[in-house]
Order: C-alpha cells, then sequence, then structure tokens
C-alpha cells in the first residue's frame, strides 16, 4: 500500500501564554491547543472535522499547513515529513496544500485587485510565466469558481461575502493543489450562499481531484460534503468514522451529545425528541482535566476516567473512539 | 428578462471593468474637504514661490544695495519702485530673494526630514513588527534608547563638533525623525499580522521580505502618509529653533528660522517686515501642511473621524 496523501500522526501544538503581571523571565504558561492527533486522508476524500469552539479545529489546521509550528508529530505528505523541512522546501510545498478562511472579506488584502490577489501563488511559484499566461489562467479559474473575468481590477471591498469566499478559493486552487484545508469557508456567510459555496466546493473537489479537510463547527454541512468525519473535543480526536456510520452511530458520548444538538427543522420532531444536553463550559486547555478530559462533563463518566487518558480504540472497519466505556446507555 | 441577458452580455463583453480602489475613494473624500484643499493650495504657492522666485526676482539674494545701506528703515522698505518687493534687510541684501532662498532650504530640511522617517522608520518599523519576538525586542529596544537621548543636545554637538552644514543638518535630522514612525509603522504591522490575508501569503509560500513589502507596507501606507505630513512642518519647526539658536545653515545660505531671528533682532528699529514676510510664509505653510495632514487622515481613515 502506498503512502496516503496526508498522514497526521500525534501531532501536538502548543503555545505559550504570557502570565498576566509575571516577571520577563519566568516560565510561560503551556497552552494544549492540539494533543496527539492523527488522522488520514486520501486523494480525493473530504475529512470533516467538527468540534466546538476552543477544541482545537483550526490549530491542528494551521500546524499542517505549517503557520503554526507543531511542537511534536509528524505530517506527512505522500510518506514525507513536513514538519521537518526546510523553509525554502517548505515554502515549494506550499503549491500543493492551499487553505481558504473563514472570514473571507478579511483573507483578501485590500488594497490588492482580485486579479493581483488571485494571481499571488502563481507568481510564487511559477515566477517565469509570462503577464499574458497568469492572465489567462486568472481568468479562466475565475470563471471556474463563478465571477465574471471581467472583475480581475475590482477591489475586494467592492464584492458580496459569497464572492469574496469565490475570490479565496479561486486563489487556493489556482496552483492546482492536491489538499485545500477549509477553516470554516461557510460559517460566516448566509446560508444560501454556504450552500452555493459547499456545492461550489464540491463541483471542484469532482473535477479536479482535490483532498478537503473540511472544518466547520456546524454538523449538518459537514456531513453533507464530508466521506470521513472526525470529532474534536479540547485538542484531541475523541472520534472518527465514515461519514454515515458516524451520524448513525454515534459512540463516544460527546458525538452522541453534538448530533442531538443539530436541530431537527420540524417542532414537532424536535419537542418530542430525546436530548442529552451538555452541561458546563468547555475546560480550559491550559488546565485540562487529568485522564479523559471529556470527563467533567460526560454524562457515563466513570471513577476511573480521571486517571488513565483512554486509548483510541478501534472498532468496526473505520471506526475509531476514544472511549473505553462507549457502550454505557445514556440515562 | 431579455434587459437582464443584455446586461449580462454587456458585463462579459466589456473588455475589464476598472475597480475602485481605496486610493481613489480617498482621494475623492480628500478633495471634497474644502479646509484641505485650500491648504492644499496654499503649500502648492508656497512651492511655486520657492521655485518661480529666483527667476522674477529683480535682486539678486547676495547682492548688497549700497543705496539703502544706513537708512534700512527708510530706503529699505518695501516698495516696487526700487525692485525691493518685500524690503531689504539689515545689511541691505533684497529680502524677497532672501525669503525665496529660506523657503527653499526649509522645505528642502523639511521634506528630506518626512522621507528618511517615511523611508527608514517604516521599513524598520514592518521588519521589527512582522518578525516579532526577539528580533522586536532588539530593534525596539534600540529605539528606545535613541528615543531616550536629549536630541536636542546631540544635533547642537554635532553641528558644533562637525561644523555647520546643510549636510550635517540632515544627518541630525535624519537620525531622530524615523523613530517615531518607527514606532507606528509597528503597532500597525502588529495588528495587520494576524489578518487572515498574511496568513494566507505564508501558507501560500510568499517570502517574508515580499509579505512585508507587498502586504504589509501597502496597508501601513495610510497612517504613514498621515504622519509624514504632520512631521514636514515639526522638522521645519526644529530646524527654524536650531537656526534661531544661530546653529542651523550658514550664511550665505539662509532659512526661515534664520531670517526670523534676523528680523526679531531689528524689530526695535520700526523694520517689521524683515520679520513679517518670512514669518508669514512660516505659518501659512505650517498652517497648510496641519490643514492637508487633517484631511488625508480623514480621508484615509473614514473610520476614526
Amino acid at each position: 500500500m502506498s503512502a496516503p496523501l496526508l498522514e497526521v500522526r500525534d501531532l501536538s501544538v502548543t503555545f505559550k501564554v504570557a502570565q498576566q503581571g509575571a516577571w520577563p523571565w519566568s516560565a510561560p504558561r503551556l497552552l494544549q491547543a492540539v494533543k496527539d492527533a492523527s488522522l488520514v486522508l486520501e486523494p480525493g476524500q473530504t475529512l470533516g472535522l467538527v468540534g466546538e469552539s476552543g477544541s482545537g479545529k483550526s490549530s491542528l489546521a494551521r500546524a499542517i499547513v505549517g503557520t503554526v509550528p507543531a511542537s511534536n508529530g509528524q505530517v506527512l505528505w505522500r510518506g514525507e515529513d513536513v514538519v521537518g523541512m526546510g523553509a525554502a522546501r517548505h515554502r515549494t510545498h506550499g503549491r500543493h496544500v492551499q487553505m481558504v478562511f473563514q472570514d473571507p472579506l478579511d483573507a483578501l488584502n485590500p488594497r490588492m485587485t482580485v486579479g493581483q490577489i488571485v494571481a499571488e501563488p502563481l507568481r510564487t511559484h511559477f515566477p517565469d510565466l509570462s503577464k499574458a499566461e497568469i492572465r489567462t489562467r486568472v481568468g479562466a479559474m475565475m470563471e471556474r469558481v463563478g465571477l465574471l473575468p471581467a472583475l480581475v481590477n475590482r477591489y475586494p471591498h467592492e464584492f458580496s461575502g459569497g464572492q469574496c469566499q469565490r475570490i479565496g478559493i479561486a486563489r487556493a486552487l489556482i496552483t492546482e493543489p492536491e489538499l485545500v484545508v477549509c477553516d470554516e469557508p461557510v460559517s460566516a456567510l448566509d446560508v444560501s450562499v454556504q450552500a452555493q459555496v459547499v456545492n461550489l466546493l464540491q463541483d471542484l473537489q469532482r473535477d479536479m481531484g482535490l483532498a478537503l479537510l473540511f472544518i466547520a463547527h456546524d454538523l449538518s454541512v459537514v456531513r453533507h460534503i464530508s466521506h470521513r468525519i472526525a470529532v474534536m473535543y479540547l485538542g484531541r480526536i475523541v472520534e472518527a468514522a465514515d461519514a454515515s456510520d458516524l451520524i448513525a452511530k454515534p459512540r463516544h458520548p460527546y458525538t452522541k451529545a453534538l448530533i442531538a444538538s443539530v436541530p431537527i427543522p420540524s417542532p414537532k420532531a424536535e419537542r418530542s425528541r430525546h436530548r442529552p444536553v451538555l452541561k458546563g463550559e468547555l475546560p480550559s486547555p491550559i488546565a485540562p482535566p487529568s485522564g479523559c478530559v471529556f470527563r467533567t462533563r460526560c454524562p457515563i463518566a466513570q471513577p476511573s476516567c480521571a486517571e488513565q487518558i483512554p486509548a483510541v480504540e478501534r472498532i468496526g472497519a473505520d471506526h475509531l473512539v476514544a472511549c473505553p466505556f462507549a457502550d454505557l446507555a445514556v440515562t | 428578462m431579455f434587459a437582464t441577458k443584455s446586461i449580462a452580455d454587456d458585463l462579459a463583453g466589456s473588455p475589464t471593468i476598472k475597480g475602485r480602489s481605496l486610493w481613489a475613494d480617498a482621494r475623492a473624500r480628500f478633495f471634497r474637504n474644502r479646509a484641505a484643499v485650500a491648504g492644499l493650495i496654499v503649500l502648492l504657492a508656497v512651492g511655486t514661490f520657492a521655485i518661480v522666485g529666483p527667476f522674477i526676482a529683480p535682486w539678486n539674494n547676495e547682492d548688497i544695495d549700497w543705496t539703502v545701506l544706513g537708512n534700512v528703515a527708510d530706503g529699505g522698505r518695501p516698495s516696487f519702485e526700487t525692485g525691493h518687493w518685500f524690503g531689504t534687510d539689515a545689511l541691505g541684501r533684497d529680502l524677497f530673494a532672501r525669503t525665496v532662498q529660506g523657503t527653499q532650504i526649509s522645505l528642502l530640511v523639511g521634506i528630506v526630514g518626512a522621507l528618511i522617517s517615511v523611508v527608514v522608520g517604516t521599513l524598520y518599523g514592518a521588519i521589527a513588527g512582522y518578525f516579532g519576538g526577539r528580533i522586536d525586542n532588539v530593534m525596539m529596544r534600540i529605539v528606545d534608547i535613541l528615543m531616550s537621548i536629549p536630541y536636542m543636545f546631540v544635533l547642537i554637538l554635532l553641528l558644533v563638533v562637525f561644523g555647520r552644514s546643510l549636510l550635517m543638518l540632515f544627518v541630525g535630522i535624519g537620525l531622530i525623525s524615523w523613530l517615531d514612525m518607527a514606532r507606528i509603522a509597528r503597532g500597525q504591522t502588529l495588528t495587520l499580522k494576524g489578518k487572515a490575508f498574511i496568513e494566507a501569503a505564508r501558507a501560500t509560500g510568499v517570502r517574508p521580505f515580499t509579505i512585508i513589502l507587498r502586504h504589509i507596507i501597502p496597508n501601513l501606507l495610510g497612517v504613514v502618509i498621515v504622519y509624514a505630513t504632520l512631521l514636514v512642518p515639526s522638522m521645519i519647526i526644529y530646524e527654524s529653533f536650531i537656526s534661531f539658536l544661530g546653529l542651523g545653515v550658514q550664511e550665505p545660505l539662509t532659512s526661515w528660522g534664520a531670517l526670523i531671528n534676523d528680523g526679531a533682532a531689528e524689530m526695535t528699529n520700526g523694520t517689521l517686515w524683515m520679520l513679517a514676510w518670512p514669518l508669514f510664509f512660516f505659518v501659512i505653510t505650517l498652517f497648510g501642511f496641519f490643514f492637508v495632514g487633517d484631511g488625508l487622515r480623514d480621508a484615509l481613515d473614514p473610520k476614526d473621524r
């Protein structure tokens, strides 16, 4: 079996947080944003990454792209370690992995025209291309994402949110990457525009054979687009499975609560269903609970949960879950 | 139905649509501001005066009119008949020519000082802010140390030790003028650094210095330009103060500060025009720069009004 497109092994991301009022030389506190995350992505596949705010989804994505340093673990691109790459080698690697951001307007330089923005990755990775060649490619890409090529000389503030996101997608796709990391690409958009952008991403994925790492906190969007879904809680991946399997048969208590929180668009069904509601807030990632990080809010927590970190177990063909008591019924 | 279609065809068929850049918007806002436009006109007039003046002046700035010497209060007063439109100074030199010369020097000092601060300060601050961490710490502590030195003292020492020359004045002003600008540029860079478009460029693999030049500096420029227009008058004031102390540019060169100094010395002799003319140009130029700076700030930062 050849190496997968992207494999993440035990990746950890740690941030240093300066303590308020501390001496300049005292050691900073460590914020464990991602802890021992592992995942695999095959070409052309979509991996959805869900979790509540602060669960480390974005940090994991940024460590994969390389804009945030990984403190531990490996990111393997076709078997080659990306984390240990030199800066120059990493820059050329940027051609294969591109990113789409949450706030579409924030992701576009307000002083550059749309044409310049979309052309930037091309100019970076193919400095020998002629101006005419760049122009035709940018025009073709604009058309591909559903924008008029005549708009290349416009500036980002002249576009709507959905259009800006299309520009961001055009910029990400212009170098024909193999993986696009989408960090909540639709969270800032209207629902109707969300659907357009998600469909556009799916079309492009089919046509170009892209792999997508799709981050969202909206489970219904992720279910629509993903082949596989991974659920994160406080920096750990607690469950990962094929999309239909995970939605139909969630095993981890956190996944169950997450799925139960998705509203059903029917008041009758909504009122009659039983939904376990999680109490409390996400614990601080600076001082996470011992053992299983979810135990403070878990409906089926056992005394032993505080003692050791639950191992990731394989149940079923491709269903991974990090909870030894997943079979206990929720009461 | 048909109308929409034809509009769409028009759009698709037209070569390219010209966008309105933020700069174009700012220009439109600037020209709607009456005070700023008035300031700009005054500055253009003073600039024209400095450039065209030497060609229309009937007297040379170095020649002494011997006929008025000894009787400056009477014969040296401003008049069209003698050709001394602004009168003469205490030595009988034509004040019009002298004022033109002083205007040239003062504007030069102001603009060179502001240019140094824009180029050096912006680059320095952007680099410190973008790289952050230890580099930022070292670079900004250097700025702090330079700032803590009393600049006037250093400037005076420079002029005394190396002799009074225009070059030394530029060196002295260049040494200090970029410090504030570096701080401002660094602060702005820190806020820009968190923007997603910087991260997008980094993720794509754009080199750090290209990011600074392509993404950070153009977004800093609004603040930098505003500060630079307010810096020009403060440079002029600096130079005038130094010249007023008698340490600035050396005769036969002159500047507004030197002329004002000379005029003030003769104030009690009934020759007020010697003070009035350079002071008039000094004041209207400063007001011009302040109004233009205000207008630019309103135009470039419509949020902070």
